[in-house]
């Protein structure tokens, strides 16, 4: 490979590792957006729709790579229900766990999603074991550039990289649209902005946090489930990490800023993909950190966010 | 006949602070009352308690004929009670139009809706210079405006309007006072907490005087405007 492909290896694997990042980072932001709770337990969430999903293909007989009009529905199907469960999840964690400490000191809360983590976590062990699990290649791989462009390059970008693309940017597109446009975005974010303002507005607040907790939790979801497609490994503790980055990359962008989360994981992306090559993968977390300490001590508010953060 | 508004014996509370010792009032069909006081003497205190963001302790707030003490503050507007609180709670970083559009959130009828927006920048042109403006990057005085037109934009049966002058010149005070009287002729009943006694006083029908927490004095607003104790206190005379 030569320094060129080298970059241009690592721009792409910075991307596809972004845009999986930058769905979960949704769901840190959108929840922080509207009750202030940094949610621990999000990046479990991931980890549910990496575990539910390949139950789902179990579920229906898949061992193998899957084709044609098979691949097509049943990889719809699972998408959706993985997204539903994992949405369902994430309202009921909210139910259980915050909701009664709406009134709470903030504290207490994300103590509960400290712990809400542990015990998802701990169920995943005690459902799919502890040890790494396979997720078989039930999207078909293909060297895009060398067998559909004929083209001769080392750099790789397979089906199952398009297929990541396909889905995050579509999804991001989607909620973008539903925030800005739909009379029920436009309603979560004045009830981030106002509760009490949204209230008198005749907006049940309650029900606009569910639905967010629904979507963050859906995204999470599918991100589980194209990484599983994508990198075909993982272990119960796999959220753990992604919720790390994740979390970094919403605090980046400007936490509780939806533009900002998406832009927040493209960057950490890149940066994961840089150090991973040029430093050594075991400096990634390390540097990833690192921008996390420096973005709070010298720009809290992130790229985008304007001064919200100084709430906290 | 029943009152449009009618709250009885109410009394509310900040955790221990009893804020609203017994207050009783009513507003009828048509009517502008005012409540006067001054500082702390729990007229915000008092609308959020009909509004339903603060349920009171003891007593009733009765909508027409229904009680709805107790009910979530969403559930109250979805009701008929719009309200421009103190403060104006304008949401920042949405345009003028999506907030008069919030206004509308419990409605489905668009066409109502798209007259009830034409209404609002006819009370309010201004509004709709700015229609696609940040809502945070108004002035204190097109953020009132904003407060009231979102509220209209409910078609509410009653209208809690929270100091709307506070914090605005002369001229735009005057102008707040203007629409207040107009909106109140084409039918809206209206409950205006006011500081600013004297003009409130000019404005409405009746009026209230509150004191750390109780009615002490209520009654038509002209016998108001003459009462020596109204003067006094209020008025600013000696
Ligand atoms: N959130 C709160 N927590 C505790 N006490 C409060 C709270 N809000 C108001 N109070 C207290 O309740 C009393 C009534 O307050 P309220 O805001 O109703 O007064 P107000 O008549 O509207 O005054 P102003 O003219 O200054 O707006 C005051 O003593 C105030 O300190
Ligand atoms: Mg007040």
């Amino acid at each position: 490979m030569s320094p060129t492909e080298v970059l241009i290896q690592q721009l792409l694997n910075g991307l596809t590792i972004g845009a999986y990042l930058a769905l979960i980072a949704l769901g840190y932001t959108m929840v922080y957006g509207i009750i202030e709770l940094i949610n621990f337990a999000h990046g479990d969430l991931f980890t549910f729709g990496f575990l539910i999903s390949l139950s789902l293909f179990r579920l229906y007989g898949a061992t193998g790579t899957l084709v044609g009009f098979e691949l097509v529905w049943l990889f719809t199907t699972v998408l959706l229900l993985t997204m539903l469960l994992t949405g369902i999840l994430n309202v009921v964690i909210d139910r259980i766990a915050y909701k009664p400490l709406r009134k709470a000191p903030r504290l207490a809360p994300l103590i509960t999603a400290v712990g809400m983590s542990f015990a998802l976590e701990n169920i995943f062990a005690n459902w799919y074991g502890s040890s790494q699990i396979n997720y078989p290649d039930f999207f078909p791989r293909v060297d895009i550039l060398r067998e559909w462009f004929q083209m001769d390059t080392f750099v790789l970008f397979t089906t199952q990289d398009l297929l990541l693309v396909g889905v995050t940017i579509p999804l991001m597109i989607g909620l973008r649209y539903f925030v800005q446009r739909t009379k029920l975005g436009k309603a979560m974010r004045a009830s981030a902005q106002n509760a009490n303002a949204a209230a008198i507005m005749g907006i049940n607040v309650e029900r606009v946090i569910m639905t967010t907790f629904f979507i963050g939790g859906a995204l999470a979801g599918a991100a589980g489930m194209i990484f599983g497609n994508f990198l075909h490994t993982g272990r119960y503790l796999m959220g753990f990490d992604a919720g790390l980055f994740a979390f970094t990359a919403a605090v980046f962008g400007g936490i509780g800023n939806i533009t900002g989360a998406m832009l927040g994981g493209l960057i950490i992306g890149l940066i994961k993909a840089f150090s991973d090559q040029y430093l050594a993968a075991q400096w990634t977390r390390a540097v990833i950190f690192a921008i996390l300490i420096l973005v709070l001590v010298f720009r809290p508010q992130g790229l985008l966010g304007q001064g919200e953060a100084e709430k906290a | 006949m029943s009152h449009m508004l009618e709250l009885e014996n109410v009394h509310s509370f900040y955790g221990h602070i009893h804020a609203l010792k017994g207050v009783s009032l009513h507003v009828d069909e048509g009517e502008i009352v005012t409540l006067i006081g001054s500082n702390g003497a729990g007229k915000s205190t008092t609308i959020r308690t009909i509004s339903g963001l603060l349920n009171p302790r003891r007593g009733t707030v009765i909508l027409e004929d229904q009680r709805i003490d107790g009910l979530p503050a969403h559930q109250v507007a979805g009701l008929g009670v719009g309200q421009a609180p103190e403060g104006r709670w304008i949401f920042p970083k949405l345009t003028v139009l999506e907030n008069l559009e919030m206004g509308a959130f419990s409605r489905n009828d668009s066409d109502g809706i798209a007259d009830d927006l034409a209404y609002a920048f006819d009370l309010f042109p201004r509004l709709k210079e700015r229609i696609h403006q940040q809502g945070g990057t108004l002035s204190g005085g097109e953020q009132q405006m904003l407060a009231i037109g979102r509220a209209l934009m409910a078609r509410p049966r009653l209208l809690l309007l929270d100091e709307p002058s506070m914090g605005l010149a002369p001229m735009l005070v005057e102008l707040i006072f203007e629409t207040v009287t107009n909106i109140n002729r084409q039918g809206m009943t209206i409950l205006l907490v006011e500081q600013n006694a004297l003009m409130a006083l000019q404005v409405a029908h009746r009026g209230y005087v509150l004191q750390t927490g109780e009615i002490v004095l209520g009654g038509d607003a002209k016998e108001l405007q003459t009462n020596e104790q109204v003067r006094k206190a209020y008025l600013g005379e000696e």
